[in-house]
């Protein structure tokens, strides 16, 4: 009975992890901008990917791959903010400017 | 960090009486253990350090509520039809009132993975950090979401 619960459970973790992926890879070809387009990749995906590596920690029935796969969770947490932040600050600093429907830019005020 | 120690002294008990060292049963024992420690906490913890780790605890819950929150907000928006009517970016400044890098980073790292903000620079003299937007709909109102949310929560955690 267990067993059979574990399965469901890592079934459905895999599926909305899957769908959250493919949620923001529509994202990334949707939205206006590079930044809006970070919003996307960076929570949809980090989640997506996050409860992709859940399910695998759910599935594996082995202490060591659970063990790993959760650490792998974290890890995409502590990371992808980082790179989306620094995507985001390398495209303004080499002047790739928001898009038209931007109401307020605060940097651009600053540098004025 | 003396409570930490005897919970994973108390889950490594629980595996050893229960003859299983698997994952799950180790984190049975750390839940059984970490009640134990809760219940009996006036006796060997002191009152502070277990103010912080509910802290940490508190700030972790808030966290991962936020993340979902802000994955399934995303979700909706990418999905919409009429897309362009959805997003309305801004970037936009916010004050910061803690100070130290690691708190800073915290702090972006969090508004990143929450609804509808990414940080994308941290002025110089780390007075002010810049966020940018999905949708604003309310300027003051979102810098205060953010001073008293997870700001506040940041600084009771490294008070």
């Amino acid at each position: 009975m267990l067993e059979g619960l574990e399965l469901y459970l890592g079934g459905i973790l895999l599926l909305i992890g899957a769908a959250f992926t493919l949620l923001a890879a529509v994202g990334v070809v949707r939205l206006p901008d590079l930044y809006t387009r970070m919003h996307a990749a960076s929570k949809a995906g980090a989640v997506g990917g996050g409860l992709i590596l859940l399910a695998v920690a759910v599935l594996s029935q082995d202490a060591a791959v659970s063990i790993r796969a959760i650490i792998g969770v974290l890890f995409v947490l502590l990371t992808t903010p980082v790179s989306a932040h620094l995507l985001a600050k390398a495209s303004y600093l080499t002047g790739y400017r928001p898009c038209k429907e931007t109401v307020i830019d605060d940097i651009a005020k600053i540098e004025e | 960090m003396n409570t930490v120690f005897l919970i994973v002294t108390l889950a490594l008990v629980w595996a050893g009486i229960s003859g299983s060292f698997s994952g799950l049963n180790l984190l049975l024992g750390a839940i059984v253990g970490g009640v134990a420690v809760l219940v009996l906490r006036e006796t060997f913890a002191g009152p502070k350090a277990l103010r912080r780790i509910r802290r940490v605890v508190s700030l972790a819950l808030l966290f991962f509520y936020e993340l979902i929150v802000s994955a399934v907000r995303v979700a909706l928006v990418v999905i919409r039809p009429d897309i362009s009517n959805a997003v309305r970016p801004a970037i936009i400044a916010v004050p910061l009132t803690v100070k130290s890098d690691a708190e800073i980073t915290l702090l972006a790292n969090m508004i990143t993975l929450t609804p509808g903000t990414l940080s994308v620079d941290v002025a110089a003299d780390k007075s002010v950090l810049y966020v940018h937007a999905l949708h604003m709909a309310d300027k003051e109102a979102m810098i205060a979401d953010i001073a008293n949310g997870f700001e506040k929560k940041i600084r009771e955690v490294f008070e």
